[in-house]
């Protein structure tokens, strides 16, 4: 019973860990695009600010039960995926080293591969169910880009899978550990083929076809107004925080403590938010046909390398 | 405890400090005055640094802004874009074309006072207003928020009648058939 419970408080701290760091992250990146644009930005805290009005919001209207599914699912993707994704490399010496390491277990990587495409389909029964057109336009956007995306990152994991011999994460880890080199610099073409990947799947700038502000007036979620946007503010940066954990997980090592954690995802997120700052919007078929050119050309010469290799 | 008068005030107090730092603005750009929004929001006078953004639709806004005239069609927009907002939600009056009509004062088709039709908050006077000048038409918006006075939502829902009726006088065919407040 206390081990359970030790557990539960474990998994709470995990998620007000990322709930903290996603969002100071989407404060800092208002801030650095603020300042990009000749523009003093908003305070790095304005982030907080949002949610917090968002949710006291004292109105809602919904549109039936599978408009509450959207919200519903991404939140169960956002919190499922950082359970499974292991925060800190195992074997350190802080006394919080043992926290953190939460649900994760052998399989971990293919588990991640589906869960974390499980987000925008329940988004796509929600958007569905909420009769906006611009929602629907938002959803097949939303799904054509995943489908661009995920070729090059399964090829990177593929790869990273045929050279080890593993799909747990942790194994990944400790790989790193013994041998002493980053599996960015083992294996550089997976490393390029999942950078290019994620480029897509932070959904900035060009790749920001799905919300696509003026465009489409915010996609899947412009019928969703407070505690609806709220959770999916909030789920949205809890999976940003875990996707990044994921990247430093199986690229960079792990980190072993929480500043060499927050270091390199920082680092890490830079590439798609400096990259999105100065680039204008691909139409969707154009962003496919970039996901399918040269990052799934390198996934090709990554999976080719990890098996001559 | 919880709900004892003294802890809502603080629950409030706090609240609407969030709500008069985060400001989703709706920009409804019936008029020339959309032409002064965009150097309000970029480098010039950046008002993001104040917690001003702008908001894609309806469902997420706090505050709609209308910049200028309003003809006859475009009231029927305007008050279902009204209605589609969550509450609490504020209407900003923009440019002398809201207040007494301007220069279209004598105009067939466009309405001379924006207050008979929505609940507005605060008014920014001006043909057009400069940038300084909306910026400090929503800084007095943000006070009167913090000061829990900005209750446009509510006194729309309590002279409902009186709202529709003057809707109705303007466009007759068009809000016998439209729901109430349910959209």
């Amino acid at each position: 019973m206390e081990y359970i419970l030790i557990k539960v408080l474990e998994a709470m701290a995990t998620f007000v860990l990322a709930f903290i760091v996603g969002m100071t992250y989407g404060g800092v990146v208002r801030k650095i695009t603020g300042r990009v644009h000749n523009r003093l930005g908003p305070p790095w805290y304005q982030n907080f600010i949002d949610a917090f009005k968002l949710f006291s919001k004292t109105r809602g209207i919904h549109h039936g039960a599978m408009h509450f599914l959207g919200a519903a699912f991404l939140m169960v993707t956002s919190v499922v995926s950082l359970m499974i994704i292991p925060i800190l490399a195992p074997g350190g010496h802080a006394w919080y080293n043992s926290w953190f390491t939460n649900l994760n277990f052998n399989g971990d990587l293919i588990f991640l591969i589906y869960i974390m495409t499980f987000g925008p389909l329940g988004m796509a029964m929600g958007a569905g169910q909420t009769g906006n057109p611009n929602s629907s336009i938002g959803v097949t956007r939303g799904l054509s880009q995943m489908v661009g995306f995920e070729i090059p990152w399964v090829m990177a994991l593929v790869a990273l899978m045929i050279t080890y011999k593993t799909t747990s994460i942790v194994d990944f880890m400790n790989i790193q550990r013994e041998t002493g080199t980053w599996l960015m610099f083992a294996n550089p073409f997976a490393f390029i083929a999942a950078v290019l990947a994620m480029l897509g799947m932070f959904r900035y700038s060009p790749f920001d076809i799905v919300g696509a502000p003026t465009e489409l007036a915010s996609g899947p979620v412009s019928e969703n107004g407070g505690k609806f946007l709220f959770t999916m503010m909030s789920s949205g940066s809890v999976f940003t925080f875990a996707k990044l954990v994921l990247y430093v997980d199986l690229f960079m090592g792990g980190a072993n403590n929480l500043i060499m954690l927050v270091v390199k995802t920082f680092l890490l997120y830079m590439i798609p938010v400096l990259y999105g700052i100065v680039s204008p919007r691909y139409r969707t078929e154009q962003a496919v046909r970039w996901f399918w050119g040269w990052p799934t050309f390198i996934g090709l010469l990554a999976i080719l390398y990890a098996v001559m290799f | 405890m919880y709900n004892d008068k003294n802890s809502k005030k603080i629950v409030e107090t706090i609240q609407n400090w969030a709500r008069s730092h985060s400001i989703w603005v709706l920009a409804y750009g019936t008029g020339c005055g959309a032409i002064e929004i965009s150097p309000t929001m970029t480098s010039r006078y950046d008002a993001e640094r104040l917690g001003f953004r702008g908001a894609a639709t309806p469902r997420q806004a706090d505050v709609m802004l209308i910049t200028g005239y309003l003809t006859v069609k475009t009231v029927k927009r305007v008050v279902r874009v009204y209605e589609q907002m969550q509450s609490p939600k504020y209407v900003v009056g923009f440019g002398s074309c809201t207040i007494n009509g301007g220069m279209y004062y004598d105009s067939y088709n466009t309405i001379n006072l924006l207050d008979r039709y929505l609940p507005v908050d605060v008014y920014i006077n001006g043909c057009m207003p400069r940038p300084e000048a909306v910026l400090a038409g929503l800084s007095k918006l943000q006070q009167i928020i913090r000061e829990g006075n900005a209750n446009g939502a509510e006194k729309y829902l309590e002279n409902l009648a009186w709202y529709k009726e003057n809707q109705r006088k303007i466009a007759p065919n068009w809000i016998a058939k439209a729901p109430d407040l349910n959209w």
